[in-house]
């Protein structure tokens, strides 16, 4: 049976490891570049990819606080894996990015406004919170009474193609932020694995018009009640191994009270102040900006580039850095993320990727400081 | 009437030329800078000499003698800025090795006759004899960074030249970290960008040609180093490179040989 050109929202349908390919050509079709996770330098990434054989198929990985170790696994399945180090940040607010030129004229300067359009890019195997985190990025970025364009410029031609988890890390905890292991919104199409007796496939959501454009052209049978269950039991399966948990119960609250709590000076003790976690959460996303010249002075140009609240500068007013301490440095991280996020943004942070566990040198985790800061809780109701 | 063009002072004390070289080796950018600039003194590069004073002074080297000792100070009173460059101008170098030992036992076995060697005890960076503008870290420097601090320091305006960790410059350019995904010890956690996290990108640890970076916590590393399964000799080997007589790296080798 053939399925329809342009397949309703919300409809499930069934598309076979073989016919897997045909998601990549209708992507290129349809212009996009498209980036998805790949196996390079010992690790699973994101970058860009051409077809099904870039994919980490029989790769998975295991993590733990300041671990992360690639592994074969025992089958073939295409995303039988958990994040890695990269987000998709990465290409919604690059690391560094021009703003401007601008060239000397007369006594003055002219500013030329930056005219390059971002590629067109399609994101394949985003899950639930990734979403998330791109969610919140786009509050972040968009909600507010400012626009930033460079993010929204990438982020409207944006297509997502999710991957609902079937299985979780050791340092995955997005059932205590509620943010996974599925998600029933937020992307173009999503895809579940399911590999069972011997049949390879996946099951697709349609998500939105667009993605139903890309779906009309992909080899796909309508999914039956098994085939929805199978999916369903394989996110069943994630949920049973999270690695991680967190008591979210009035994270802002205990934030707040105890902005002085002996804790402090314990992870300073260990904190690098490297900014790896920011660099690798989904969802920071603290920029600077510089001026640079040429030689003659004739031209300038400003860059906006990824900072972090690790670092002295990030502080630095007239006359020193206002945190100069590691505890203020990795309180204000930390405070930030699960407590004053929501002031500002509504949402927590946070959503449970556990990225900056696996990614701290250190070790340090997230979910652990939380649980030491509920012990020694100074405002803790009786 | 033409601009005059500021006079450019290039200096060596205890050094490999290796940082000079970086000048040298700016191939695409060098006659824009000798556009821009006046090569006053630079004899590695020209034997024209023109008298001081000079508006930049670039420094390589530590100081080792009781000579350049002195020298430093002349070629000080002779410099608007003088910015001192390379790990041995900023930190004493490699050959600050010799701090942790004692020199005349040295001396008496390598040199045939000791009696005409004048050395110091201890290599010293630059800033421990005279007033430094900027240190540019690095072994050898970055041209990017040297470029950065000509093309800031032409345009009175201030060099961006960072402090913050290794780390920061793996994750920009997308290398995966190798300590955490390998298991490699890596000073990168402890260690200031400028090379753009080369190591690491090639699969290996950091090897700290930098210098510490701003706030280094070099005990917490030294322990992570020590679950990866490195030993403290090893990790003493580890703080000796290139920067071993920076303050961070020196105190933390220093500890792990307790």
């Amino acid at each position: 049976m053939t399925h329809p050109k342009r397949p309703p929202i919300d409809s499930r349908w069934v598309l076979e490891r073989k016919d897997f390919n045909g998601l990549f050509e209708a992507l290129a079709g349809r212009g996009y570049a498209v980036i998805g996770p790949t196996v390079r330098d010992a690790a699973i990434v994101y970058e860009e990819i051409q077809s099904d054989q870039d994919l980490p198929e029989g790769w998975t990985d295991e993590q733990e606080a300041g671990r992360y170790r690639l592994k074969p696994r025992p089958d073939r399945k295409l995303f039988g894996y958990n994040v890695g180090p990269h987000s998709w940040k990465r290409w919604l607010n690059p690391p560094s990015v021009r703003l401007w030129r601008a060239r000397r004229e007369g006594g003055g300067f002219a500013v030329a406004p930056e005219t390059e359009r971002p590629p067109r890019v399609a994101f394949l195997g985003v899950r639930p919170c990734e979403l998330r985190a791109i969610e919140i990025q786009d509050k972040v970025f968009m909600g507010g009474g400012y626009k930033d364009d460079i993010y929204k410029s990438r982020r409207d031609s944006l297509f997502i193609v999710a991957v609902q988890c079937g299985q979780a890390g050791g340092t995955c905890f997005c059932v205590s932020m509620k943010t996974g292991p599925k998600s029933n919104g937020g992307f173009d199409l999503a895809l579940t694995e399911v590999l069972e007796s011997g049949r390879h496939y996946f099951l697709l959501e349609v998500g939105t018009a667009r993605g139903a454009e890309v779906a009309g052209e992909v080899a796909c049978v309508p999914a039956g009640k098994h085939q929805r269950q199978a999916a369903e039991a394989r996110v069943m399966e994630a949920v049973s191994q999270m690695g991680r948990t967190m008591d979210t119960s009035d994270l802002r609250g205990l934030f707040y009270r105890n902005a002085e709590h002996p804790r402090w000076e314990e992870t300073a003790a260990r904190c690098l102040l490297c900014a790896n976690c920011t660099m690798a959460c989904p969802t920071c996303f603290c920029t600077t900006v510089e001026d640079t010249t040429d030689l003659t002075g004739e031209r300038a140009e400003r860059r906006r580039t990824w900072d972090s609240c690790f670092s002295a500068d990030f502080s630095y007013l007239h006359g020193g850095s206002v945190r100069f301490s590691p505890k203020s440095r990795y309180r204000q991280w930390i405070t930030h993320k699960l407590a004053a996020w929501f002031d500002q943004f509504g949402t927590s942070g946070c959503v449970g990727c556990g990225r900056c566990i696996t990614w701290c040198p250190a070790a340090i985790d997230i979910t652990e400081e939380v649980r030491a800061i509920r012990k020694g809780d100074s405002g803790k109701k009786e | 009437m033409p601009k005059k063009r500021p006079k450019l002072a290039v200096w060596k004390f205890a050094s490999c030329d290796g940082c000079q070289l970086s000048l040298l080796d700016c191939e695409d950018e060098l006659l824009a800078v000798a556009g821009a600039v006046e090569i006053a003194y630079f004899p590695e590069a020209s034997r024209a000499v023109a008298k001081g004073p000079y508006d930049l002074s670039l420094v390589e080297g530590s100081i080792t003698t009781p000579h350049d000792a002195e020298r430093i100070h002349r070629i000080r009173r002779q410099s608007k800025f003088l910015v001192s460059i390379g790990a041995c101008a900023t930190s004493g170098g490699i050959q600050a090795l010799r701090n942790f030992k004692n020199v005349k036992e040295f001396v008496s076995i390598v040199y045939a006759s000791p009696g005409y060697i004048h050395t110091l005890n201890k290599s010293t960076p630059i800033a421990d004899h005279i007033a430094v503008d900027f240190e540019l870290r690095g072994c050898p420097v970055s041209k990017v960074q040297l470029l950065e601090l000509v093309n800031a320091l032409l345009n009175g305006r201030k060099p961006n030249i960072g402090n913050q960790s290794v780390c920061v410059g793996c994750k920009a350019r997308g290398a995966v970290c190798v300590m955490v995904a390998r298991g490699a010890p890596c000073l990168g956690p402890v260690t200031q960008e400028g090379c753009g996290a080369i190591c690491p990108a090639y699969d290996r640890g950091c090897y700290g040609c930098f210098g510490p970076k701003e706030s280094p916590n070099t005990g917490s590393l030294s322990e992570r180093w020590g679950v990866l399964g490195v030993d403290k000799k090893g990790r003493v080997r580890a703080f000796r490179g290139f920067n071993a007589y920076a303050d961070a790296f020196r105190r933390e080798s220093e500890a792990n040989e307790r």
